[in-house]
């Protein structure tokens, strides 16, 4: 097990390390910085301080090495347009959209995986069907159309939640989060449910299509003789047996709507890091650029280290070192 | 008759098909006394599977009982609804299937998979529920049973895991155990120590024992009665000793010519000509009929009755005593 650990974090080391490559030449090739930086009017000499001062006329080997050094002292460089250190600014941000990501794939797989149960347990019982037919519809629907449906329906029409912006916090580790008090929660309803509906639909197929497959296997043949009820059967076999392919999902939709919540953050105003790196993006602020890729993809690799050692708690067999 | 413990009067089991109705089982009566083994045999496709399924009521959809009566000590099951059928599963009926690397759940130790069986039937705490898992354990024959509570199936060998399905369906210590082709999957050797294992378990607990196989062979080591199944309708059926001496059956004897155990060396084994037929098309007379060397035009018309009590077999011109005249 140990060992399994160690290789995975050396694998994790050489995708950062080929994400950073990627990222780095990626941003180099946009365009200069210089003409964003300072003002067309400036003397040469101004210019080539400038271009000195961030290294800019050194090959691009030299620049990304030189970058690599400081990314390894945890220094992502500073904002050109904010100046300020884009860790911190991601950082600052990054809470919201972690309480917005979680909440919304926690209640798609609260309540997708048991509807996706049940529909693949009883595949032919009306209320099945319309389960079915209603996670077409949260696959096919825009996000950004539902959101705007949501804040029309229960914002504005019905008054009871709001639409934009935080709403209340409360301090910890010196970040606010405002899953913590009731004000918060009712900001966050909104966005989260809009957020939520994707997950929701692909966890009810998921855990549809695995329960259908188990209940004709074997495992539940076995377990019926012996007398178990299908409940306990569903809970303690099927759910067991489903997992993986719902862990690895509930994992890749986590760490893509941790980087990519932009639409939703934008409809609501929420002011999480998909705002941050569209508005960085409009301004090439290219260290907030390069520093938000970077960390995104040392989350997408945290993340997928959680999940692959998470198969090894729920599959016995993948423990002794043994590779899928 | 009375005393019987499973009384099962022409079971038929239809499934519906966009192609038609296949009758699976389509009317087999025998009885089974208690503490009694008996043999289910016939090739893929005979509904010696689907008969241990509707014993226990696990028929897969479309399948369903379409008639007939199963008496189980006295108890009528077919018809029964679904949680009256549930607590004589693996309560008074058990059953063992093929292959115990599929039915064992691999992400569950076997004392939790064991505990849940318990369980299913009260069976109190977690603690008592592990105690007895343990008893049936080393009763099977695994040694260290308290220690193996604790591992996976992956952890444990073939005939080994055998042996845990094998525990699992003798926990509450059942009336029947229908063993679906139990030993299939398992070494020669393995095979031989199951056999002798599930004999004198039986005989020592009381509990009867329908074991379905398509091997004469092992049936004839372990059976008290055999039934010989051909597409779904019994085409023989005695103690295990006459059936294989002086089968009645063309078709019976034609398996007992097939087996390498049976052949003298050298000799080159016989098989039975042509094919089971399509289940949705079964020839109107003998099914058997169209295989048969002995066919006359009465075997494609009309379907035979049967002869003696004790040993007996649904054919228009049984064999006599002497041998097979097939050569």
């Amino acid at each position: 097990m140990l060992g399994y650990i160690i290789q995975r974090l050396i694998q994790s080391g050489f995708v950062m390390l080929a994400m950073s490559a990627l990222v780095f030449v990626g941003v180099y090739a946009i365009g200069n910085p210089i003409d964003v930086l300072i003002s067309p009017d400036a003397t040469q000499d101004i210019r080539e301080a400038t271009i000195r001062h961030y290294g800019l006329d050194q090959p691009l080997w030299q620049q990304y090495l030189a970058f690599l050094g400081r990314l390894l002292q945890g220094d992502l460089g500073r904002s050109f347009v904010l100046n300020i250190p884009v860790l911190q600014l991601v950082l600052s941000r990054l809470p919201a959209t972690l309480e917005l990501a979680l909440a919304s794939v926690l209640i798609g797989a609260f309540v997708g995986i048991p509807l996706g149960i049940y529909a693949g347990y009883r595949p032919e019982s009306p209320v099945s069907k319309t389960i079915m037919a209603v996670s077409v519809l949260g696959f096919s629907v825009p996000t950004f159309w539902v959101g705007l449906i949501l804040i029309l329906t229960f914002a504005v029409n019905l008054d009871w939640l709001p639409a934009g912006d935080r709403g209340e916090t409360v301090e910890i580790f010196g970040v606010g989060w405002s899953f913590l008090t009731w004000d918060g929660l009712r900001f966050l309803a909104l966005p989260a449910l809009n957020l939520c509906l994707f997950k929701l639909a692909m966890l009810i197929r998921l855990s549809r299509a695995g329960t259908r497959e188990i209940m004709l296997s074997d495992t539940v043949k076995f377990a019926r003789a012996a007398g178990l009820s299908d409940f306990t059967i569903l809970r303690r076999h099927v759910l067991r047996l489903i997992s993986i392919p719902l862990v690895t999902v509930f994992g890749l939709e986590f760490g893509s709507t941790l980087a990519f919540a932009v639409v939703t953050e934008t409809i609501f105003s929420w002011p999480g890091v998909g705002k941050l790196i569209i508005d960085s993006i409009t301004s090439l602020d290219r260290p907030v650029m390069v520093g938000y890729l970077i960390l995104v993809a040392f989350l997408f690799v945290t993340i997928n280290l959680v999940v692959d050692l998470t198969y090894a708690l729920l599959d016995p067999r993948l423990r002794r070192g043994r590779r899928v | 008759m009375s005393k019987a413990l499973l009384q099962v009067r022409d079971l038929r089991t239809h499934f519906e098909t966009r192609a038609g109705t296949i009758k699976a089982v389509d009317g087999i009566s025998f009885t089974l006394e208690r503490g009694e083994i008996l043999g289910l045999v016939g090739e893929s496709g005979s509904g010696k599977s689907v008969t241990g399924f509707s014993l226990i009521g696990l028929l897969d959809a479309p399948g369903r009982i379409a008639g007939g009566s199963v008496l189980f000590d006295r108890q009528e099951l077919v018809g029964l609804s679904q949680s009256e059928m549930r607590k004589l599963r693996g309560k008074r009926i058990a059953m063992i299937f093929q292959d115990p690397a599929a039915t064992l759940n691999p992400v569950l130790t076997i004392g939790q998979q064991m505990a849940m069986a318990v369980q299913a039937h009260g069976g109190g705490g977690d603690g008592a529920a592990l105690a007895l898992a343990a008893r049936s354990l080393s009763r099977v024959g695994i040694p260290d049973a308290a220690a193996r509570l604790n591992a996976y199936p992956h952890e444990f060998s073939g005939g080994m895991r055998q042996r845990v399905a094998i525990a699992i369906a003798l926990l509450h210590e059942p009336e029947l155990i229908i063993a679906d082709e139990p030993t299939t999957a398992l070494d020669v050797s393995i095979q031989a120590q199951i056999l002798a294992e599930m004999k004198m378990l039986a005989q020592g607990s009381g509990t009867a024992l329908i074991w379905i196989s398509h091997d004469l062979a092992i049936v004839s080591s372990l059976a008290d009665r055999v039934i010989v199944l051909y597409l779904g309708r019994i085409v023989e059926y005695g103690p295990v000793r006459d059936v294989l001496r002086a089968p009645l059956h063309p078709y019976t004897r034609g398996l007992l010519d097939s087996l390498p155990a049976l052949a003298a060396p050298g000799q080159k084994l016989m098989q039975i000509p042509g094919s089971t037929p399509s289940p949705l098309n079964v020839p109107p007379g003998c099914p058997f009929a169209p295989r048969c060397s002995h066919a006359t035009e009465l075997c494609r018309s009309e379907p035979p009755g049967v002869g003696d009590e004790r040993h007996g077999a649904f054919c228009h011109h049984p064999l006599n005593a002497s041998g097979g005249p097939n050569a």
